[in-house]
């Protein structure tokens, strides 16, 4: 929704990558995140207990789902709320204007939501004459430039300070050339307090449904959530069916890890738990489907529904670092963003499971243990099985299968390819040896071969 | 409700059975000192505490405060604590909340691990009491810490008696600016813990 690009991921990478020093800056801020939350990990001695559980209690609530969404529509509406239950995209996007159509809202404050972002809802809310405001900063940032979030928890971490100051000369009329943080943050805080004060109705998302109490809670830093939806007389929350815990005692383990994972803090500042509307106000849940239940049933991947969306994944993973969130054109990119998004549309994103070294770093991050590079490789399977891989990769794969299927092919195949490195230019190589060629230097050819070796000191092959 | 059945029988048909709900254990934080740890944490997270022996001591801790001698408008939710300039349960519309320079509030838990306080919905007139004043002073009582998140919802027993409220801790902060942390995104510029008792 709202994608940059209809590049593969490896030409927007590549449009990315061209840039080398934007390139090491943005692989540099991300590792720094993974530092800090390696740091706020390892002050929690039980760690990999936390992990264990919040896995176990994702697991138990992914098997019991429809049970559970059903205690937690009794009980949220047993406080007060409305629970509405969308398909798709389609139906969550009307459920939400017909809300604000009935009060009349024409001026919408949206906390972050993942799940708006996947559903296109600002568009189409605008194309009905409704102002949606981003109040997250990093949201707000990409909001006024009219692209979608390159990281699910940093939005704007693709963009330099200079930049957001030049914009926000633009859009609030700060100083030309400020780009103090301090400063930029200050003018978006009087710009959004005044969204605040005129808006009719405060949207959020949610990160834990409580099955057992009917709560959602979401949790933020700058308590643009608690400014959205304390002000107006209408809360809409929005939520994947898969947000369910099965008992509010259960957030002891995934608030504390999720705030470590994702930016190395001890927890979020604000984790508001909303129980029904507050006096004189509604609140209305939208639960979305939207490829979810279909994905339940789908073996391995169904684990990709334990994620609680922290982004420890891609301030980890090597590829994302150095091409960028942009680069996968989904609303969730990275690892775990590259196991969901075939799911809905192998043949779109058919190239997202090779965006990936396999090394394993994503799993051994995640906080909920999702066994990211084994999802990651079994997508690559299933794809090349569908007709989805690529034609000259699967030709040289076949290719090398016949030559190492034969010993005399093999040898052949060495003895050409000796004389070759040794005869042919380099750059010819190179490009022969296709897109692996381009950034190594070739080996240099042997003068004869480890059978001609022993052959020549032992007598015999 | 065709989409709630459809959604539903989909979810019906493609669970797969898995195993048990697993038990929360070998999980809790052990500190020392709960209360050392607290003052830790806050500083942590951005915030100040100040321990004093009583409410008296409170009231005196904070007026002593530039965010107290600074402030015009004051709302105070804990009797005796903060010179209050108005009762906030007189507010009708929570728009007339804007230009708070500080609200005084309960804490009923405070978590030594990661200092975050529980303030209970019940207790505010206005949940904006939360993030629209300009600074914020949270009220706690030293019997009230807890080690963890764990202990802390033990004793919320929020399934018994289901309820709205929210973990604070610190000021409102973001880094969505070149990671540059700073402090007063849209909630309070600053938060301090009086630690009574």
């Amino acid at each position: 929704m709202g994608h940059l690009t209809t590049l593969t991921h490896p030409e927007a990478a590549a449009r990315f990558a061209a840039d080398e020093p934007r390139t090491h800056w943005h692989d540099d801020s991300l590792w720094f995140m993974r530092v800090k939350r390696d740091r706020a990990a390892a002050q929690v001695p039980e760690w990999e207990r936390l992990r264990e559980l919040a896995e176990g209690i994702k697991a138990y609530a992914l098997a019991n789902l429809p049970a559970l969404l059903e205690q937690f529509e009794k009980n949220a509406a047993a406080a007060g709320a409305t629970v509405h239950w969308a398909r798709d995209a389609a139906d969550h996007n009307r459920i939400v204007h017909e809300l604000l159509f009935a009060k009349g809202v024409t001026r919408l404050v949206k906390s972050k939501s993942m799940l708006t972002e996947e559903c296109g809802l600002n568009p189409y809310l605008e194309a009905r004459g409704i102002e949606v405001v981003d109040t997250d900063l990093g949201e707000r940032i990409v909001q006024f430039r009219n692209e979608p979030p390159s990281h699910i928890v940093l939005p704007a971490i693709h963009l330099k300070k200079e930049e957001i100051g030049e914009l926000f000369h633009e859009k609030l009329g700060t100083d030309k050339g400020a780009s103090d943080p301090k400063y930029l943050t200050e003018a978006a805080r009087g710009h959004l307090r005044q969204k605040f004060l005129q808006a009719q109705a405060g949207l959020t998302g949610v990160n834990f449904a409580l099955a057992d109490t009917g709560a959602v809670v979401v949790c933020t830093n700058e308590g643009n959530a608690d400014m959205g939806t304390s002000l107006p007389p209408l809360h809409i929350a929005c939520m994947g069916l898969e947000k369910i815990v099965p008992r509010a005692e259960d957030l002891g383990v995934f608030l504390r890890l999720l705030a470590r994972s994702a930016t190395g803090q001890p927890v979020t500042t604000y984790s508001t738990h909303f129980h029904g509307p507050r006096r004189g106000s509604e609140l209305h849940i939208v639960i979305v489907d939207n490829g979810r239940s279909a994905l339940l049933g789908r073996d391995p991947y169904r684990r990709a529904l334990s994620c609680i969306r922290c982004g420890a994944c891609m301030n980890t993973c090597p590829v994302f670092r150095r091409s960028g969130g942009h680069s996968y054109g989904v609303t969730v990119p990275g690892p775990i963003g590259s196991v969901l998004a075939p799911t809905i549309d192998a043949k779109a994103h058919a190239a997202l499971p090779f965006a990936s070294t396999l090394c394993g770093s994503c799993a051994d991050v995640c906080p909920v243990r999702i066994d990211l590079h084994h999802q990651l490789l079994a997508w690559r399977g299933d794809l090349v099985k569908a007709g989805h891989g690529s034609a000259g990769k699967s030709l040289a794969l076949r290719f090398t299968a016949w030559l190492f299927a034969s010993p005399a092919r093999y040898a052949l195949a060495g003895r050409l390819m000796r004389l070759a490195l040794r005869v042919l230019p380099a750059g010819l190589m190179r490009s022969l040896a296709g897109p692996w060629g381009r950034q190594r230097e070739l080996p240099v050819a042997p003068a004869e071969s480890f059978r001609d070796s022993y052959r020549r000191t032992h007598g015999r092959a | 409700m065709a989409a709630r059945e459809e959604i539903l029988a989909a979810l019906r048909r493609n669970a797969q059975p898995g195993a048990p709900r697993p038990v929360v254990d070998g999980v809790g934080a052990r500190f020392p000192d709960l209360a050392a740890r607290l003052a830790e944490a806050v500083t942590a997270v951005g915030g100040t505490l100040v321990r004093v022996p009583d409410l008296a001591a409170a009231d005196a801790a904070l007026r002593a405060l530039p965010i107290h001698q600074g402030a015009k408008r004051i709302a105070s939710l804990v009797p005796g604590v903060g010179a209050a300039s108005f009762d906030p349960a007189t507010v009708t519309d929570p728009h007339e909340l804007e230009g708070l320079d500080l609200s005084v509030l309960p804490g009923s838990i405070a978590v030594a691990e990661n200092g975050a306080v529980w303030i209970e919905g019940a207790k505010l007139p206005h949940h904006a009491l939360v993030v629209i004043p300009e600074h914020v002073a949270l009220v706690v009582n030293v019997a009230d810490i807890v080690p963890d998140l764990h202990a802390a919802y033990a004793r919320l027993d929020l399934a018994g008696r289901p309820r709205w409220g929210l973990f604070m801790a610190g000021p409102s902060k973001t880094a969505d600016i070149e990671q540059s942390l700073v402090i007063g995104a849209h909630g309070a510029r600053s938060l301090v813990v009086l630690l009574v008792g």
